[in-house]
Formats: structure tokens, C-alpha cells, sequence
């Protein structure tokens, strides 16, 4: 390591950011990337900017009063007995109507987050496997876990984890 | 550019490992820019024989310093549990030299070792430190150092001392010159709002790299300790992201349906390993940045997920429900050799190997259900539980394998919590705000 190309590093992380910090506004967006030191942007570092995580619109599927979320026991993706009415439901909707959804799986805290990732999709797996097999065009409906990272009740008790498991059909 | 950070002239090779972080002096110019509260620490339990020190101050004659440098330094040898510093106000001297020490006094004390210190101002805004260590039983220096940068690199300065220090007095090369890289979760306005964050590893000059209101996860530091990877959800979906810490440059890597998640930098540097469920179900597979290539390595209708390398970069570990519960496997990559690796309880994930390739740490599911960080001998195969917490999480190992750091709930929160890797010592380092989750523990910085 030269002492030449240390400085040079420098200096240009120097720029960067004295821009950064010259630049007065932080776009609101979701995502903000920064560089070390500051959060700011506006000399191009990178910024993303994405929804709210709402699907909105007139192509939003209409639940029609059904119940949307969907629970699960400890470390099971099995689909509860209760479940099945509701997601018959859906499914009779969505075959007459048919219109993208997503189905958004959760876990509770505990375990580890990556793993809880994979769990989630499992359950929102499940989902997705009754719903086609009442008949619902798979290519309809698209899977994305949150693991852990988003729970519905904040506790740490099983009645907190106990809303934490759970489908969210959207 | 007599400003830049570099390093001054040590009289030792090993000037060569500190490489001024580039970061640090641009964290003073805008800490306006990240004006939140810092990590602090709390021991609460330290090691049984920890070895008494006394670190001296360290004040410029006739000058103010930016900091406290001794106390930086106490703080960290603290932090590591094999070390009780004395308290300044029971000192009854303050030698700048060797030569100055009445080892008497601080034998009566039961100080085994002194850190004495000269510093200077050799240019405006420079500091440099003289500093010695002294072993009071043979009344003898046992090495005499100097380090110098500028005030912004004061905090480096002390915990180049630091690691001189334990490492003359261990045999164990310091890590308190590294980084930590984690995740913070603080509800603002009813909203959840996520922040990827890299501090100095005593959780110091906290810096913001991502402020995201969707789900951010899983930061892993490349080997050079320049970049992060980590899983945004600001798509909507999981997605892998590459960013450097210099300039914030980052990069998407992955954009498939499913599960994008979990990667893991190779030693090389030329690839990650990571779980992409694109195929069906969560497997492992390995990206190339040469090729843009992702090769499917695990091939199972089970979980498979949260890879993690050897150090030789020959194998990965990774967290399997094949078995019907979660457990540690083994991938020899070429001959794609998988092996079970443990065997305790019915819960082991999220595998971690020290450097040294042998020590394996883990999330294990303990017999009350809680869960805890456990760690693995994989030559002899003892199991140890390093923790007793209800619900403890990702764990991460310093670099000289000395620590490990893991997620701890408090309450109602998440902390970040130390343990000595042979259990003895341990410390949080409560946040101020939010749930701390994921700390990765950077590379030696070179």
C-alpha cells in the first residue's frame, strides 16, 4: 500500500462527502443510501426510491369483507382448520375475478432471522398451494416473506408471537 | 496533504495493519449528519483473574486534546474481560516515562502493568504518542512505541494502543481497531424505520449507510472490510445489495422471485454465497461477480439457508431442516461432500466460524426453549453455551476470535451484547433507541 494511493482514496471520499454535506436536502424516499460519515445525497450517491408497500389502484384485489390474515402455530406452515372458509372465499373471488395478490409471510421473533425468512415463505407458501388447488391461476399470486422483520404486535410473549405468525393476503 | 490520516512513522512493521480507516475523519465533519446517540457500555460480568493494568492519562503539556485517550484505551482493554483497569483517581502518579514509574506504588496496588505515555503536538492538529508498557514484578519496559495522526484520528490512535498492548500482554493480536456493522429498528411517527449502521467495534462514531422504511438484513463484510452486503426490502421484495462503505456506491446483485437472502462473502472476495428460493424452495447458491453467475450448490426440498465460509474458502456451513429440525451441515465444495455438524438439542442455526476455522458459534434452542449462543469445537466437538439470555441472536466473532458478539432482548428491545469466546466474560452495549439487531464484526482493517 502506497501512501500515494491512500491519499488519493481519501481525497475522493473527501469530495463525496463534503458534497454530501453541502447537498441541504434528503429526498424523501424510503431508501437512502450514504456514505460513511453522512446520510446525504444529491452528488449521485446511490438513492432508492420505492412505494409504501401498499398495492393501490383500481387493479387492487377487493377482499370483500373476508378475512385477509391468515395464523399459524410455531414453527408449522400448516394451514389452520379456521383458515380454509375464508381462503375458499378468496379463491371463488379470484377465479371469477381474477387479479394479482401477494401474500406476505411472517414468522414470530423467535429462531434465527434467516431461517425465519424461509419459514415465512413456507407459510405463505401454503397459502398460495390451497388457493391453486381451488382453482386459482398460480401465476396470480406472488410470495414474499418477511421473516421476522415486520410483526404485527411488538411483545415478546406468545400472545404477541401468537399474531406474528401469520399470512397476510394483500 | 500533510492533512490526510496517514498513519506517521511507527518504528515497528507492524504500522502496516493500521490502515487509517478512511471513514474517520469524515465522521467529525459530519456528525450534524448523524447526530444520534452513540453505543455505550455496560460489563456485567467480567472474567474471574482479569489482569490489573493501570493506564496512565495521556494529556499534552500546556494543550487540550480532542479526547480522552486513556480512557478510550481502559475502556477497550476492559471491554475484552481479561483486563480490570485501575481507576485514575487511585493513582498516585501520573508518569509520562518509563523512567518516571515508582513501581513500588503500584505493586502495593496490585497493578501488574503500566501504559505510560508522552504526547506532543508535532504540527497543528497532530497527535503524537510515545507510548510504553511496563511490567511492574520485573520492574522492566516491555516496549516503547510511537503512533501519530490527526485530532479527527484520535479514537484510532487510542485503540492502536490497545491492541499493542493486549497483544504484548496476551499473545492474541488486538481487534479494537475494527468495525462493527449492524441494523437498528426505531419506530418514528408510527412508522418503522430501518438503518444499516457501521460503528467502531466499542460501538463509537456510529455512521449511517442506509435508512430504508422497508426491512433491511443480514449485513456481511467483505474481506477487504471496504464493502458491505446485506438484504433490502426497498423493491418490495428480498433483494442482495453490495454497497462501499467510501462512497456509498452500491449495487443490486439479485432481483429474483422468492427468497434473496443470506449472503455470505467469500474469503476470495470473488463470490457470495447466498439463498435464493427462485427454483422452488430456499437452496444455497454461489454468485460469481466475474461471471454474474449463480451456481445451485444444495439440492433439497428441506430449508437451506444462512451459508457461511471456512476460512480456507473450501466449505460452507449452513443451517438445514432436512433432518426435520434445524441443524449445522457441511458442504465441501469441488466434491460437494455434506456432512452433519451438530448434534445438540433440536434447534442449532446460523452458523459463524472464528478464523481459526475450528470454533463454531451458533444459535441453539436450550432445553427451557429459550434460545442462546452456543459454540463448537469442531475438532473435539465440545459444546458450550456461551449465553443464558431467554432470546439471543446472531452471533458474529471479532477477528482474533477473542469475542463474539450477539443480540440480546432486554425487555421490550434488542441490544447488542459480548461474550468472551470461553464464556467468562460478557458486556452489553445498550442503544439509545430502537431494536439493534445483526452486528457483523468486520475484518482486521489493514
Amino acid at each position: 500500500m502506497t501512501m500515494k494511493s491512500l491519499t488519493n482514496l481519501f481525497f475522493a471520499g473527501f469530495v463525496a462527502i463534503l458534497l454530501a454535506a453541502c447537498s441541504s436536502t434528503t429526498p424523501d424516499s424510503d431508501a437512502v443510501g450514504a456514505g460513511v460519515g453522512g446520510s446525504g445525497s444529491g452528488n449521485g450517491v446511490a438513492t432508492g426510491t420505492v412505494g409504501d408497500g401498499s398495492i393501490g389502484g383500481a387493479d387492487a384485489y377487493d377482499a370483500g369483507g373476508l378475512e385477509t390474515v391468515f395464523y399459524f402455530d410455531f414453527d408449522k406452515a400448516t394451514l389452520r382448520p379456521e383458515s380454509r372458509s375464508a381462503l375458499q372465499g378468496h379463491a371463488a373471488n379470484l377465479r371469477g375475478n381474477p387479479k394479482h395478490i401477494r401474500l406476505e409471510g411472517h414468522t414470530d421473533e423467535r429462531g434465527t432471522r434467516e431461517y425465519n425468512m424461509a419459514l415465512g415463505e413456507r407459510r405463505g407458501n401454503a397459502v398460495r398451494d390451497f388457493l391453486v388447488l381451488n382453482g386459482v391461476d398460480t401465476s396470480l399470486i406472488e410470495v414474499v416473506s418477511y421473516g421476522e422483520e415486520s410483526p404485527a404486535s411488538a411483545g415478546g410473549d406468545e400472545s404477541s408471537w401468537a399474531l406474528n405468525r401469520r399470512v397476510e393476503l394483500k | 496533504m500533510k492533512e490526510n490520516p496517514s498513519i506517521g512513522q511507527l518504528n515497528t512493521q507492524r504500522c502496516r495493519r493500521i490502515w487509517w480507516c478512511m471513514a474517520a475523519a469524515f465522521a467529525l465533519l459530519c456528525t450534524a449528519l448523524s447526530a444520534r446517540a452513540e453505543l455505550s457500555i455496560e460489563i456485567t460480568h467480567g472474567a474471574d483473574n482479569p489482569t490489573r493494568i493501570a493506564v496512565v492519562p495521556m494529556t499534552l503539556p500546556g494543550g487540550q486534546l480532542p479526547g480522552d485517550i486513556s480512557a478510550i484505551v481502559s475502556a477497550d482493554l476492559d471491554r475484552s474481560g481479561l483486563f480490570r483497569t485501575m481507576a485514575r483517581e487511585n493513582m498516585l502518579a501520573f508518569p509520562r516515562s518509563t523512567a518516571e514509574i515508582r513501581y513500588h506504588d503500584w505493586s502495593v496496588a496490585g497493578i501488574e502493568y503500566v501504559v505510560v505515555a508522552d504526547v506532543q503536538r508535532p504540527a497543528a492538529g497532530r497527535i503524537k504518542v510515545t507510548f510504553s508498557l511496563a511490567q511492574v514484578a520485573g520492574q522492566r519496559q516491555v516496549f516503547t512505541k510511537f503512533i501519530e495522526g490527526s485530532d479527527n484520528e484520535l479514537r484510532d490512535i487510542a485503540h492502536y494502543i490497545s491492541d499493542t498492548v493486549f497483544e504484548a500482554i496476551t499473545g492474541i493480536r488486538g481487534a479494537f481497531s475494527t468495525r462493527i456493522a449492524y441494523v437498528t429498528a426505531t419506530a418514528e411517527g408510527g412508522v418503522r424505520v430501518y438503518r444499516l449502521l457501521v460503528s467502531d467495534a466499542d460501538g463509537a462514531r456510529e455512521r449511517l449507510m442506509l435508512k430504508s422504511k422497508q426491512p433491511i438484513l443480514s449485513p456481511r463484510w467483505s474481506p477487504d472490510g471496504r464493502e458491505l452486503v446485506y438484504v433490502s426490502f426497498e423493491t418490495r421484495r428480498p433483494a442482495v445489495f453490495r454497497q462501499r462503505l467510501s462512497d456509498a456506491q452500491r449495487e443490486q446483485v439479485t432481483n429474483f422471485r422468492g427468497l434473496n437472502g443470506a449472503p455470505a462473502w467469500s474469503p476470495d472476495g470473488r463470490s457470495l454465497a447466498m439463498v435464493l428460493s427462485k427454483d422452488g424452495n430456499p437452496e444455497i447458491y454461489l454468485y460469481s461477480f466475474a461471471s454474474k453467475a449463480f451456481t445451485r450448490l444444495t439440492n433439497h426440498f428441506a430449508i437451506d439457508t444462512e451459508p457461511t465460509w471456512t476460512p480456507d474458502g473450501k466449505a460452507l456451513l449452513f443451517t438445514s431442516d432436512r433432518g426435520g429440525a434445524p441443524q449445522i451441515y457441511k458442504l465441501t465444495l469441488g466434491s460437494n461432500q455434506l456432512t452433519r455438524v451438530t448434534f445438540n438439542g433440536s434447534y442449532n442455526a446460523r452458523p459463524q466460524l472464528a478464523a481459526d476455522g475450528r470454533t463454531l458459534v451458533m444459535v441453539h434452542r436450550g432445553g427451557s426453549g429459550g434460545f442462546v449462543i452456543a459454540s463448537q469445537d469442531l475438532v473435539t466437538n465440545d459444546f458450550r453455551l456461551l449465553t443464558q439470555s431467554a432470546l439471543d441472536e446472531s452471533p458474529t466473532v471479532a477477528p482474533n476470535g477473542a469475542m463474539v458478539m450477539y443480540t440480546s432482548r432486554q425487555g421490550r428491545r434488542t441490544v447488542l451484547a459480548v461474550v468472551s469466546v470461553d464464556a467468562r466474560a460478557r458486556f452489553v452495549l445498550p442503544s439509545q433507541s430502537g431494536d439493534v439487531r445483526e452486528p457483523a464484526w468486520s475484518p482486521f482493517l489493514k
